[in-house]
């Protein structure tokens, strides 16, 4: 149970947030275009890093905003302040 | 064994003694023909029936901490085979088949009790995929049936079924044959049968890299010194990508936490095993007379064995509502486990892009009750090169053809 | 009995009477079970687990692994230590054997939660704890103090001094001092778990008493998020393992020492303390001073000076270099089993009370829990903690500071009181186990494991305490290893030949004790365990008695019998009514979207399957939303209100998700997009009026406007006003009936449900609830996202290819539709299947197979060509009628398929989905 360090509102508890898997992944330009692998691997295929992942989080029961931050997924604590930017 | 023994023995007292050896704890050779990564209740399994099904026992199981540690050791022991799609079916009706028989196979007491398992419902889009899911195993031969509430009473007594909850039980589904056993016992019988077909069984081993040649992987490096391999079977559970990572081969897993607790030991209130999905529980007593509950998968990735409070106490709130019972049971210990969860939550089994690895992993919170089964057909596609009928469903591939087999999103019943 | 006047924090002016397997025992306020059974010389009729030995009281407090009672009155609660059970008036407990026993009734006590934030928590009001928290508090911090311990001093006895005082003097001003300084101060409550970022869990027992105004608490979890942990738990006494050491009689030598300060008594006439620390000595002298008669033996080959000269005072016996093997007795201890250290010679030393102390192990449970490492120190024979996370203190015993003038100087720096410096303290002999019978020395008394159990376990190959544990049990019973779990690690490093750091440990895990249940789930109970949703129109529907069903969190109306009238009747009668005159059906729980922004066209067109941008404002659309993979996620109707404006509609259980999934994409997709998005799901309801007659009621309500089909076209919406309020009327048919969506601010939805009532009482207006919508929409082949889908539905699949925009470039999901398995022509498709019989209704979920023609399923497995999803007797085809998804359904129109029901197979034809009105004429009335 942490606290979770929302750049709008500031240090919140973890039940307030959703959690949104890697970030960075961001949609094919043309999806049409791409092979049937290649679009598998942007609808199902995540990294699953056993160490810092930059991940995305919503506050979701408070603003309400996306962010992403970088967590170690050993010891479950965020290693770099989370960013504004989505 | 100890003077002065005159009382009766309390019920539940009666574990059963071990035996005298149960395996060779070995050191790691310079090659086998088969090299299986993870020592838990897969690796092991899988190492077992390669030896008794097709002799080969020039095996090394290697295990990066001590034997049957990880989800082995932290899961809840559930085993049932009332799964929705024939796929999922196939593969734990199969395995549920040879627990029935594998106390004699491993001739060790692993304590399978086939109590019967209740999957509830409380919602009328509940009976309708429970009623769907029943209909849908009797027709793969799987013992099913559909119970109203005052059914439900009957074989749980202690299920609130009265109207007045938040969500009123409307039935549930049953699998008389679905049980629990005792998960220590199995992970080390089938040890000591490995051990004893003379399979090496290597503790504090981690595997730190591959050696490839081409598409084959000719070696597994590790924590005591490379080992080369003529096959490598993977079966590291929540720890995969980090293998996958090694050679290059992405997987759609994300590793989570996975929460579970026991109570003290109670005298015998709950003979059967309870499931719901809409509120969140999971239930049963052990032998000894604890009862051992499971939670939600927490939400984020992490490899920490531990999890966060509330969903524990959302589990017990769930557990006091459904159960009013255990109001006053105690909370004597918690622990998490990593489950690698897939996005149809069904496995991944069969071939890598090496020719000569063969994965296995995915299980998410099905791994336990697959533990024969996945053993049995897994060392059959080791064995042969090819993964057996009962696995090939579950291929790498069905995310690049789109046949999931979804069983979270049909089934609405994962653990 | 063996209360020693003079002694003890107990109320002596009361008595409460406690019953103890079935005998009544007196005592007094500020006891515990077990200090009044050791009063009386009595025990709990305890046996152990495994073996059936009589069992004890081993410890005065949560470390103790024997002394268990089963509550019964005034409420069952199993598997509590007598020692840390209070004493109230009227309680009744028993031994327990091995298991407790549940109530047969619920609890009705109240449990609840409290959340705190504080900069500082201490754990443990012993010395360390007071001194951290008063020096915390006096530097300005805010401090919660919480201590498991009715009192605050931990294990002060009152012999010590502080800062020149008798140190409970300083206990309580000190006390006084953190209540002034505005500490929040709990007694009674044990941190049991501690989580990232400060997080700690506490359990208030607040007692069972009931005052007037109703049920008191019973107990509290505490949620304490604090800036600063400082763990001051103190530290577990550990004793030696000697034959025969289950036996009762067999205590912890500062437990004895315990229970005569706090309690009043003396645990034993004739005692023999067992020692190889220095900290026994002053229980020795304590219970000699309260009338005891004591000998120590010492383990080491030299006494502490101080202590042997306290000892020598009284005439106590002080024997070094030797050792206790082994106990006699039947029921309790009557002798100890004493011999030379180094000589094999054995004598019988006569006592009632044997306490062993083999050092201390340092409490850090919560620094473990949290991911603090542990070392091992061969010192003093224990681990104690080694890095801890940030934020993290642990001080005193639990650091493993054993020395009071140590403890009190770590805990408060500068700021600290001082005591006397230990005179010449000895160092602890390290010492699991004396020499003798494996079988017969129990490592873990609760679970009756012994040395030989360990021996065993290494001889079968293991070596991990893992294994160890889990093939002993060792370290699994109700005090989790308290005691034992060191033990267990010494002697399997003797016996691997290891060193104990190389062992390793097993991990300590929440909870430090065991919590019940009913006290995590807190006021979780009943209709606060999910919060109940319900329409501004739910009193209306109560009042017309209709039965309710859950959608999601919301209670939705199903149906509204009428005497006499089970479900089918009055659903067969609310259809007809729709189909014949009008009926009104609440819908506000659909979920609503405010889409607003001069990119909102732009954002539907790339969520929904179709074409949004090119809706005209004042139009209406169906529309379909799929994921990633192509899938059917949700549907529902859009208006669109102005050029840069959309009022986009979800299905009830998916309002949420629909949401959150349109904030996701804008938010970190496509950010440049200028959209708002507003959840308008509780501001306005809907009320639907559908049927032949709606037209006549809408124009009757709404008089100004006109509501024929050529100024108020099916799909299209207009908004008016009644009475000067605000209402919104909409052509949206979910029946193929002629209707109207009524939208109004949820205030005025029961003036306005009142008002179309009553304008359509002339018609016989008809409510009608979710199972006759059910109904309506499947005879025409309209179909619930979550019923006739189930994740693995793509619109295709459902017939609405329709509704999947070809022009388009792009979409989520289309890139899906061109996977192989997409294209797979035995995808399961939706269609409708009519019982041959023209009677049966097949149960939803049933699973379609191929014809049997002889009649008869074949041997399993039998393939499946898919499932009912839906059936309903329909009033309008005045048979019983189903959809379902099958395998290639539409290629297999006319075919007769067998659905197994019960042991019976029922045929059934498989139909085009839409059964009622194809040609859609009855839309516009």
């Amino acid at each position: 149970m942490q606290l979770i360090a929302c750049p709008w509102c500031g240090p919140r508890e973890e039940i307030e947030f959703s959690y949104g898997g890697q970030a960075h992944v961001a949609y094919p330009e043309h999806p049409a275009s791409l092979t049937d692998e290649q679009w598998a691997h942007f609808v199902f295929f995540r990294d699953n890093p056993k160490g810092p992942f930059a991940e995305r989080w919503s506050h979701s029961a408070g603003c309400r905003r996306w962010f992403t931050a970088v967590r170690d997924t050993r010891t479950h604590r965020f290693v770099s302040p989370p960013e504004m930017t989505s | 064994m100890t003077a002065g023994t005159t009382a009766p023995k309390p019920p539940g007292a009666d574990l059963p003694e071990h035996p005298d050896h149960l395996w060779r704890d070995a050191e790691p050779r310079r090659a086998y023909d088969v090299v299986v990564v993870g020592g838990g209740g897969h690796g092991l399994a899988t190492a077992h029936y390669l030896a008794k099904n097709h002799g080969i026992t020039n095996v090394a199981v290697l295990e990066k901490g001590w034997l049957a540690g990880g989800n082995m050791a932290r899961n809840t022991t559930l085993i049932r085979s009332n799964y929705l799609w024939d796929e999922s079916a196939g593969i734990y009706e199969h395995a549920l088949k040879l627990w029935e028989g594998l106390e004699e196979d491993l001739d060790y007491p692993i304590l399978f009790s086939q109590r019967g398992v209740l999957n509830l419902a409380h919602t009328e889009q509940d009976v309708r995929d429970s009623v769907r899911r029943v209909e849908a195993n009797k027709l793969n031969g799987i013992d099913a049936e559909w119970l109203g509430p005052d059914e439900v009473a009957k074989v749980c007594p202690i299920v609130n079924v009265s109207s007045d909850i938040r969500y009123p039980v409307q039935g549930a589904t049953f699998q008389p044959r679905a049980g629990i056993a005792k998960h220590d016992y199995v992970a080390w019988g089938f040890a000591r049968r490995a051990s004893e077909a003379s399979i090496d069984i290597i503790q504090d081993c981690e595997v730190t890299g591959f050696v490839t040649d081409a598409d084959r992987v000719t070696g597994v490096r590790t924590t005591r010194g490379t080992i080369a391999a003529g096959t490598v079977a993977l079966c590291a559970a929540g720890h995969t990508s980090t293998l996958l990572d090694m050679l290059g081969v992405r997987a759609p897993l994300q590793s989570h936490p996975l929460q579970a607790l026991v109570s003290e030991l109670l005298e015998p209130v709950h003979p059967t095993i309870v499931m719901s999905n809409a509120v969140h529980v999971y239930v049963s007593q052990a032998h000894k007379g604890e009862l051992v509950m499971g939670a939600g998968v927490d939400s984020y990735n992490g490899y920490g064995q531990r999890g966060a409070f509330h969903v524990i106490e959302r589990q017990m709130a769930a557990a006091v509502e459904l159960f009013p019972v255990f109001a006053r049971a105690h909370l004597l210990r918690s622990w998490a486990g990593i489950v690698d969860v897939t996005p149809d939550a069904s496995p991944i089994v069969g071939h890598t892009p090496y020719e000569n690895v063969f994965l296995n992993c995915g299980w998410g919170t099905g791994g336990f009750k697959a533990t024969p089964g996945l053993g049995w057909a897994f060392a059959d596609t080791v064995a042969h090169g090819r993964p057996h009928p009962l696995v090939a469903p579950f291929g790498l591939d069905r995310f690049v053809t789109g046949a999931l087999v979804d069983e979270h999103g049909a089934a609405a019943v994962a653990h | 009995m063996s209360r020693v006047d003079g002694y003890g924090r107990i109320d002596r002016s009361r008595t409460v009477t406690v019953t103890v397997d079935g005998t009544a025992y007196t005592g007094h306020p500020g006891d515990t079970v077990a200090s009044v059974l050791l009063a009386h010389d009595a025990r709990p009729q305890n046996t152990s687990v495994k073996y059936g030995r009589p069992r004890g009281i081993g410890a005065a407090w949560t470390e103790d692994p024997v002394g268990l009672v089963q509550v019964e009155e005034p409420f069952p609660e199993p598997m509590l230590l007598a020692a840390t059970v209070e004493a109230t008036d009227g309680l009744v407990v028993r031994g327990v054997n091995g298991q407790g026993r549940l109530a047969e009734v619920p609890d009705t006590a109240r449990y609840d939660r409290r959340h705190t934030h504080c900069d500082v928590l201490v754990v443990g009001a012993g010395p360390a704890g007071l001194v951290a928290a008063r020096t915390a508090a006096r530097a300005g911090r805010s401090v919660v103090l919480v201590d498991d311990r009715p009192t605050a001093g931990g294990t002060l006895t009152g012999t010590e001094t502080i800062d020149g005082r008798p140190s409970l003097e300083f206990v309580a001003d000190t006390v006084a001092e953190l209540a002034a300084l505005g500490v929040v101060h709990l007694q009674r409550t044990t941190a049991f778990g501690h989580y990232d970022d400060g997080f700690v869990l506490a359990l208030e027992r607040r007692g069972d008493c009931v005052i007037e105004m109703g049920p008191r608490t019973r107990q509290r979890v505490h949620r304490i998020r604090a800036g600063r942990v400082v763990v001051a738990a103190g530290a577990i006494e550990r004793p030696v393992v000697v034959e025969d050491n289950d036996r009762p009689g067999v205590m912890l030598a500062a437990s004895a020492r315990d229970l005569l300060h706090r309690h009043g008594v003396l645990a034993g006439r004739e005692v023999v303390v067992f020692t190889s620390d220095d900290a026994a000595y002053a229980a020795a002298t304590d219970l000699a001073d309260a009338g005891a008669r004591v000998r120590v033996l010492d383990a080491r080959e030299r006494a502490p000076q101080a202590g042997r000269r306290r000892c020598e005072d009284r005439g106590i016996p002080v024997e070094t270099g030797t050792l206790v093997h082994g106990t006699r007795g039947e029921d309790r201890v009557t002798a100890a089993l004493v011999g030379a250290l180094t000589s094999s010679e054995r004598r019988e030393v006569p006592c009632d009370l044997l306490l062993v102390s083999g050092g201390w192990n340092p409490a850090a449970h919560l620094a473990s829990h949290v991911g603090g490492s542990l070392a091992y120190d061969p010192v003093i024979g224990a681990f104690r903690p080694g890095e801890l996370p940030p934020d993290v203190a642990v001080v005193g015993a639990a650091n493993g500071t054993f020395a009071l003038a140590d403890i009190l100087r770590e805990a408060g720096g500068p700021d600290a009181p001082v005591a006397p410096p230990e005179e010449w303290p000895e160092p602890t002999l390290v010492l699991w186990r004396t020499p003798g019978d494996p079988t017969r020395q129990f490592v873990d008394v609760a679970r009756d494991a012994t040395v030989a159990d360990v021996e065993r376990a290494v001889g079968a190959g293991m070596t991990h305490p893992e294994h160890v544990k889990r093939y002993t049990t060792i370290g699994t019973a109700h005090d989790q290893g308290k005691t034992s779990g060191i033990i267990a690690l010494g002697i399997l490093a003797e016996l691997t030949g290891r060193p104990i750091q190389e062992v390793g440990t097993t991990t300590a895990r929440p909870p430090y004790t065991p919590v019940a249940f009913a006290a995590l789930a807190g006021r979780e109970r009943g209709d606060l365990f999910d919060p109940v949703r319900t329409t501004a129109l739910h009193a209306w529907h109560v009042a017309a008695g209709a039965e309710f069903e859950d959608v999601g969190q919301w209670q939705r109306a199903r149906h509204y019998p009428q005497a006499g009238e089970d479900m089918t009747a009055a659903v067969l009668r609310e259809c007809a009514a729709v189909r014949t005159s009008v009926g009104i059906m609440d819908a506000s729980t659909l979920g609503k979207i405010d889409v607003r922004g001069p990119d909102a066209p732009v954002l539907l067109d790339r969520l929904y399957t179709n074409l949004m941008s090119s809706l005209k404002v004042g139009r209406v659309r169906y529309g379909v939303m799929c994921g990633n993979d192509g899938m059917v996620f949700d549907d529902g109707t859009v208006l669109r209100l102005a050029e840069d404006r959309y009022l986009v509609t979800t299905t009830t259980g998916n309002a949420a998700a629909v949401l959150d999934w349109m904030e996701e994409w804008l938010q970190t997709e496509w950010p440049d997009l200028r959209v708002r998005l507003t959840s308008v799901t509780e501001q306005w309801s809907i009320a639907a009026v559908a049927g032949p007659r709606s037209r006549d009621v809408i124009g009757t309500v709404f008089a100004d406007v006109d509501v024929s089909n050529e100024a108020f076209g099916f799909m299209t919406w207009q908004d008016t006003s009644l009475d000067g309020v605000p209402v919104r009327l909409a052509r949206i048919s979910f029946s193929g009936e002629l209707a109207f969506e009524v939208t109004v601010s949820s205030w005025y939805a029961p003036a306005l449900w009142e008002r179309l009532v009553e304008a359509g009482a002339p018609h016989g207006i008809t409510p009608y609830g979710t199972e006759t919508m059910h109904v309506l929409r499947a005879e025409k082949g309209y179909p619930i996202i979550g019923q006739d889908t189930d994740g693995t539905v793509s619109p295709h699949d459902l017939g609405m290819a329709w509704a999947v925009s070809k022009k388009k470039d792009d979409f989520v999901g289309k890139r899906s539709y061109a996977r192989p398995e997409n294209r797979n022509p035995l995808r399961k498709q939706l269609v409708s299947l009519l019982p041959t019989d023209g009677a049966t209704r097949l149960p939803e979920g049933s699973q379609i197979v191929a014809h049997c023609d002889d009649g008869r399923l074949p041997p399993a497995p039998v393939p499946m060509l898919g499932h009912v999803t839906s059936s309903y007797h329909s009033a309008a085809l005045a048979r019983p009628f189903a959809l379902a998804l099958v395998k290639g359904g539409r290629e297999r129109l006319g075919e007769v398929v067998h659905v197994p029901v019960g042991d019976e197979l029922v045929a059934a034809r498989i139909g085009e989905s839409v059964l009622v009105d194809p040609e859609g004429a009855r839309r516009d009335g």
